[in-house]
């Protein structure tokens, strides 16, 4: 690992300050994907502003029909946390499937989707659920946030703060692990919400994205059967050792479906 | 704090947690495996809960409380974990041993009392190459009997 300086600020308008000042300075959440990548020198930031001392980053709150997940809210917490299991227990299921215990104890939800790695669960449940992320300088829909492998619509040295979930009437999310990693091969979030059903993938594209096709077939008839015939294209998916890009096509359409059956369609 | 002792180390900012531990604070019971999170060799707690130390920073521990294998047991009296990894044969080797037991006793912290599956489930990070997990899961199994015991 290269030499680098830390910082451990108490504040997030502390953390925004140094993360404007330096250089190549990158803030450091669970560690999870950050510490792996500077000690295979893939990344050589000249200062780390580690977000751990900052009160209440990590907080988990529901108002009204919206849970609030603060960006350092760790998987483990979100599993367990009883305002995400009463209101929207996919989603803590899903927090609870996240790699291993110890990621689990580490990880957080702001790294996970800083990161956007296109098999990571998180995206998936941001677009279905139509979140909003809240940064340090302003608010951005989950639809406009995932742009690419790796990429998101964040400015440099923006911070997550928080992530604000809608509350579904019903949601699942169904995801073939990869039994090595526990990163998604691919994984479909369906979430009914009155007159709307969003569906959205993770694990097959360059980024998470959302199904229109499937979504309306669902707006009409809630249940597997609707899904039927609809078919995702293929063109941009991973092809790997794991799967084909054709072979991950097929998993989304029978993933949707048990996504739906399991929400009650 | 380690192991319920204060202790002071100046490392690097770039100093892993398990380089500081067994280098500059002697506690080699940790190991390192993979050294790329995957393998649990690793495993210690902060602040109670279990962690890999070889992805995670020294500095981050700063002000907070670590344990080690090593602060485990009560002087020579074994853990009941422990001395339940010893009755099954939940060891071979050893060297996975000291991340699966603090993989364990998170899990006990959890979920006091676990099935085999809830076991087999929660070693999701812990590699081990020798025992083909059989008796690790009866181990953890018989240690989570004898803490429940001891409680109360
Ligand atoms: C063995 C293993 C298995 C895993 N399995 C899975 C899995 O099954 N599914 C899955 O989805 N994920 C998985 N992960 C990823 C893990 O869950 C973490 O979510 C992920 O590593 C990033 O979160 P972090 O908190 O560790 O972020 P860090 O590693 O600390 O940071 C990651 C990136 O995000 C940036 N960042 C962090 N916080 C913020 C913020 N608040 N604002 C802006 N930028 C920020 C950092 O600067 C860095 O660039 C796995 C990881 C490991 C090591
Ligand atoms: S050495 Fe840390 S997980 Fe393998
Ligand atoms: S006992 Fe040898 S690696 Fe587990």
């Amino acid at each position: 690992m290269y030499e680098f300086e830390y910082h451990r600020p108490q504040t997030v308008n502390e953390a925004a300050a140094l993360l404007a000042d330096r250089e190549e300075a990158r803030a450091l959440a669970g560690g999870m994907t950050l510490i792996p990548t500077m000690k295979l020198r893939l990344a050589q930031p000249t200062d780390l502003v580690d977000l751990g001392a900052i009160d209440g980053l990590d907080r988990v709150e529901r108002h009204d029909d919206v849970v609030e997940v603060g960006a350092l809210a760790r998987h483990a917490d979100v599993a367990a946390n009883t305002a995400m299991t009463g209101s929207i227990p996919a989603l803590a299921r899903l927090a609870g499937a996240i790699g291993d215990p110890q990621v689990r104890n580490c990880g957080s939800l702001g790294g996970s989707i800083a990161n956007a790695d296109p098999a990571a669960d998180y995206p998936a449940a941001l677009l279905a659920l139509d979140a909003t992320i809240v940064t340090d300088r302003r608010e951005i829909r989950a639809d406009e946030f995932f742009t690419g492998l790796f990429e998101t619509s964040l400015e440099r040295g923006e911070l997550i703060v928080a992530v604000r979930f809608r509350t579904p009437d019903t949601a699942h999310y169904v995801k073939f692990r990869n039994p090595a990693s526990g990163y998604a091969i691919a994984g479909v979030f369906v979430a009914k919400f009155p007159g709307q059903v969003r569906v959205a993938v993770t694990g097959a594209g360059p980024c998470a994205f959302r199904v229109p096709d499937m979504e309306s077939a669902l707006q009409a008839r809630f249940s597997p059967a609707a899904l039927n015939g609809i078919s995702v294209d293929a063109g941009n998916f991973a092809n790997d050792l794991h799967a084909d890009a054709a072979y991950r096509a097929h998993l989304v359409g029978v993933l949707a479906r048990r996504a739906v059956e399991k929400a009650g369609g | 704090m380690l192991n319920g002792e204060t202790v002071r180390a100046e490392v690097e900012a770039r100093t892993l947690l398990v380089e500081m531990l067994r280098v500059a604070l002697g506690k080699t019971g940790t190991h390192v495996g993979c050294d790329t999170s995957q393998c649990g060799a690793c495993v210690v707690h902060v602040d109670g809960r279990s962690i890999k130390s070889c992805t995670m920073l020294a500095v981050q521990i700063e002000g907070r409380e670590v344990t080690t294998i090593e602060g485990v047991a009560k002087g020579d009296e074994l853990h009941p974990m422990q001395a339940a990894f010893r009755e099954h044969h939940g060891l071979q080797c050893g060297f996975c041993t000291p991340g699966m037991i603090m993989s364990a006793l998170d899990l006990v912290r959890v979920d006091p009392d676990p099935d085999d599956k809830a076991i087999r489930r929660w070693l999701d990070g812990n590699l081990c190459r020798c025992t083909g997990y059989q008796n690790i899961v009866r181990a953890i199994r018989a240690g989570a009997a004898a803490m429940r015991d001891r409680q109360g």
